[in-house]
């Protein structure tokens, strides 16, 4: 039976598609303003900010009166409550984007340093969780969302690599220092962006089996 | 959400003590199966009903849980041509055995009903009236079991200076309280609630959910309900029926979170029909 409910269920989908489309595309851009050192960019993304912070408050406000409204259920509830977990980890992602622009708008101030090394691999690894997050979300894909949680690992120690090699620069050159410490930065920045990713694939996994996966939750509690 | 507090052994020789700890099965049925005539409408349920707990039947109209909940305390008997097969049996002893005593088990498994019946008699009457069946006259006794009852059902402080007024000048959720009352009068183990606020208005319903929780502490509750916020609210297990069989039987919280079949995910979330 379709019920009025699963029209609103829909349209606060579509309203969470349309503000992941919008995350991506800022880590994207801010990602082409790192290494193209285009400050006009970074800027428009900083600027678009706004847009993903009031997407976030439409999506809470519906979300809320949906919950007074209809009080869901079983999937409806998960469902919800994912929502609800996932938007703002969207806003928090789309938030980094942002500081990763500000510290390229720095960056641009000063000549370049002589390589990012592990960073453009890192931010690659980044979008690249976020993006499947948001395509299992989407698919409900819990394999999917399973083996982006798996990646997490990867990026984390490519930050470390990132974070040695930086320290290198630092210490073989005092005038490195600010440049080298905003790259530093830069290489947590999205390390926190893959780390959103994994909070997204956990409440998928949350959505279609109904198990809460992080933290040690999904030996002890789940039955 | 559903939190289990473990309970600690009442002391011996009082009379909150019970043959069962707090969670054990107080009800069992096993393979019971209920007719009128020809025509079966439960099919072998089997489900452990805990003590001191609430539990919530759910299911839509016509799915056989009014017929269940009237066959624990053999209610269905004065119907003709019904009959039961299979068990059910409390603090295991079966009630469908040969020479039950059927009264017994009524004064042992309260009913309240989906709309309040208070009889054209007094207050204070109407909880008193099975206790005088039972045989008390001493009418100090039976004004502090009318007390007691009525403080337990949360209606002695509206009615405790108006004891001789007519029960049918109350207003719908304070009859309501008031069969509860009378239910608990004669000391029940059990309370049986057919839809117990659905004729009532939201204030007089969460008085009585409210009174649902206090009331567990001290007996098994099983209450039929068709608002399924009510049974979430309420109860600590559901039960979904469906065409006279339990399709579900579990925690509360797993049937309106996660529950394990499609056809109760379709009901608690009303795509159903």
């Amino acid at each position: 039976m379709q019920r009025h409910f699963d029209k609103d269920i829909e349209e606060l989908k579509d309203l969470l598609l349309r503000m992941g489309a919008m995350v991506e595309d800022s880590i994207m851009q801010s990602i082409r303003s790192l290494l193209e050192r285009d400050t006009a960019l970074a800027q428009e993304v900083i600027s678009n900010d706004d847009r993903i912070d009031q997407m976030e408050l439409e999506i809470d406000r519906r979300t809320l009166e949906l919950i007074a409204k209809m009080q869901p259920t079983a999937v409806d509830l998960r469902f919800v409550a994912t929502v609800m977990k996932v938007t703002p980890e969207l806003e928090r992602i789309a938030d980094l984007a942002q500081d990763v622009c500000e510290r390229v708008i720095e960056l641009n101030r000063e000549p370049p340093l002589k390589a990012m090394v592990a960073i453009p691999r890192l931010a690659q690894d980044a979008q690249g969780m976020v993006r499947a997050a948001l395509d299992a979300l989407v698919r409900r894909d819990v394999s999917l969302a399973r083996s982006v949680i798996t990646q997490d690992d990867s990026v984390d120690q490519q930050t470390e690599q990132s974070f040695r090699e930086l320290l290198t620069y630092l210490l073989e050159d005092p005038r490195n220092i600010s440049r080298a410490i905003r790259l530093t930065f830069i290489g947590k920045y999205f390390e926190r962006m893959a780390d959103g990713a994994t909070n997204i694939c956990e409440m998928v996994v949350y959505l279609v089996e109904g198990k809460m996966i992080k933290h040690a939750y999904g030996t002890a509690h789940n039955r | 959400m559903t939190i289990t507090i473990a309970m600690p052994s009442a002391p011996p020789g009082t009379a909150a003590v019970r043959e069962i700890e707090s969670g054990a099965a107080k009800i069992s049925v096993r393979d019971f199966d209920f007719f009128y005539g020809s025509a079966q409408v439960l099919h072998g349920i089997t489900l452990d009903i805990p003590d001191q707990q609430v539990t919530a039947l759910i299911g839509p109209s016509g799915c056989g849980k009014t017929t269940f909940i009237r066959s624990i305390n053999r209610m269905n008997d004065i119907i003709p041509e019904a009959r039961a097969k299979g068990t059910i049996t409390i603090d295991g002893r079966d009630i469908y055995a040969p020479g039950t005593d059927v009264v017994a088990l009524r004064r042992r498994v309260g009913m309240v009903f989906q709309k309040s019946n208070p009889f054209p008699k007094s207050i204070f009457d109407n909880v008193a009236y099975g206790l005088r069946i039972g045989g008390l006259t001493d009418k100090r006794s039976l004004r502090e079991h009318v007390e007691k009852s009525l403080i337990r059902a949360a209606l002695w402080d509206e009615v405790k200076d108006r004891l001789d007024d007519s029960a049918l000048a109350l207003s719908g959720g304070q009859q309501q309280r008031l069969c509860i009352a009378r239910a608990l009068a004669v000391d029940p183990e059990i309370l049986l609630m057919d839809e117990p606020a659905s004729a009532l208005d939201p204030t007089a319903t969460t008085k009585i959910e409210e009174l649902i929780w206090e009331l567990k502490a001290n007996y098994t509750i099983v209450i039929v309900t068709h608002n399924m916020q009510q049974a979430a609210r309420v109860s600590d297990r559901t039960a979904f029926f469906m065409l006279g069989r339990v399709v579900e039987y579990s925690d509360t919280k797993t049937i309106f979170m996660n529950p394990k079949e499609k056809m109760t995910e379709d009901y608690v979330t009303g795509r159903f029909g």
